[in-house]
């Protein structure tokens, strides 16, 4: 079998949500860069892969996908069997909600709190030269408290968010928190001990080991 | 037992979710939360608050034995999953403040459409139009030649479009336009078409 293709650069969080899937399923796979400063996500030979002009987009032989956290799923249903892994659960009804949930919370909830504070502090100092916007921040911060306090609850009844099983929605955290870790406001996770085991649990993963490897927290 | 659904019909989330209930012939009964009486916040509401229409939906699809997820096949699935999170990020996200300047302020808020936020959002609608037009050419339904959660998805911000001002932003796409009438005559969206209009109808 080929090994499958991830199309975009490897630092990108969206492309490590699909990364760190691959890994957890053992699965064979090559990174294809794609170059962002010379508008490589724009160019007809990238459009036909994601209609968007954006990243990741995905390739296992006839099949090209777009949307990492679609591309993830793929990957899991495809290779989880022969892998000995269940991160979607989609075998019980109720665990099933549970993982689509909690990974709707990541990406309506949790992400638009937090990420922002990635980027303020990280990305646009790096890649625009421009300063943090201290006001971004500080009102992202304020939200990202109040949803922490509801994942606090939650962790401090499961060991994991869908339940107490590992699963995608967990994962799914991890590549924008990993940046987050690099901000000047890493600890606002202290005040939350539940929700900062579980985060050292996620990171403390072989694969999220691996897939954090290529994401260096200077840029 | 039938299935408690908690929201007001007019929401376009809680809307998603009777749609798939109507699909699949589910018993249900709508519990409305009075938005501004801030129920949402009470402490009853929010220990049983299911969060998160698309899950919900899947729940409901699985439970009922739908083929709108087309959880059997593995290529089908994962065009599903494609063209829901495209909603999410490139439909929604431009519908949304629309909907909001254009119903939910002056409507329920009393106040003026803030006409700055609509036209930058209509230009990013059309943008997302452009590659679903190019896609509906090619294929009858988003997921591909079968419809699915990914089209039904779309109807409750499409019928706040259709029954709002900027209903005529459509009329450039010829197979968005046949697309949504489509959807928009499925039995399961009419029902819920007229929950959510009797439902503002109320206000």
């Amino acid at each position: 079998m080929a090994p499958v293709k991830v199309f975009g650069p490897a630092m990108s969080t969206n492309v490590a949500r699909i990364l760190v899937c691959l890994e957890e399923v053992g699965a064979e796979y090559e990174v294809v860069n794609i170059d962002m400063q010379a508008k490589e996500h724009k160019s007809p030979e990238h459009l036909a892969r994601n209609p968007f002009g954006q990243i990741p987009a995905f390739q296992d032989g006839d099949i090209v996908l777009f949307e990492s956290r679609a591309i993830a799923k793929y990957v899991l249903r495809k290779f989880s069997k022969s892998a000995g892994v269940d991160l979607l659960r989609e075998g019980d009804l109720k665990e099933a909600a549970m993982v689509d949930v909690w990974t709707e919370v990541e990406a309506h909830t949790y992400n638009p709190a937090l990420s922002p504070v990635v980027y303020e502090c990280l990305i646009y100092p790096a890649m625009r030269g421009v300063p943090t916007n201290q006001k971004v921040v500080e009102e992202s911060l304020e939200k990202l408290k109040k949803v922490l306090d509801v994942y606090e609850a939650r962790l401090s009844k499961h060991d994991y968010l869908a339940g107490d099983f590992l699963s995608f929605a967990d994962l799914n955290h991890f590549p924008y928190t990993h940046y987050f870790m690099g901000t000047p406001h890493a600890s606002l996770f202290d005040a939350y001990p539940h929700v900062k085991a579980w985060w050292e649990r996620l990171a403390a993963r072989p694969s999220v080991k691996k897939i954090s490897a290529n994401m260096p927290l200077k840029f | 037992m039938a299935m408690k659904v908690y929201g007001p019909a007019a929401s376009t989330n809680v809307a998603r979710v009777l749609v798939c209930l109507e699909e699949v012939g589910l018993d249900y009964e709508l519990v409305p939360v009075d938005m501004t009486k801030g129920e949402l916040k009470s402490p009853a509401h929010v220990s049983r608050n299911p969060f998160e229409s698309r899950a919900i939906s899947k729940y409901i699809l699985r439970k009922g034995g739908s083929q709108l997820l087309r959880e059997g096949n593995l290529s089908e699935a994962a065009m599903v999953d494609v063209w829901l999170e495209v909603e999410s990020g490139h439909f929604d996200s431009a519908m949304s403040p629309i909907i909001f300047q254009c119903f939910v302020v002056p409507i329920f808020m009393g106040g003026t459409t803030d006409m700055k936020v609509v036209e930058e959002n209509l230009e990013k609608l059309n943008k997302s139009l452009e590659v679903y037009e190019a896609r509906l050419s090619k294929f009858k339904y988003l997921a591909g030649d079968f419809v699915s959660l990914a089209d039904i998805s779309h109807f409750p911000m499409a019928h706040y479009l259709l029954a709002g001002p900027h209903a005529s932003v459509i009329d450039a796409y010829p197979h968005v336009k046949a697309w949504i009438a489509d959807i928009m005559s499925r039995p399961s969206v009419k029902k819920v078409t007229e929950l959510m209009e009797a439902a503002i109808r109320m206000n």
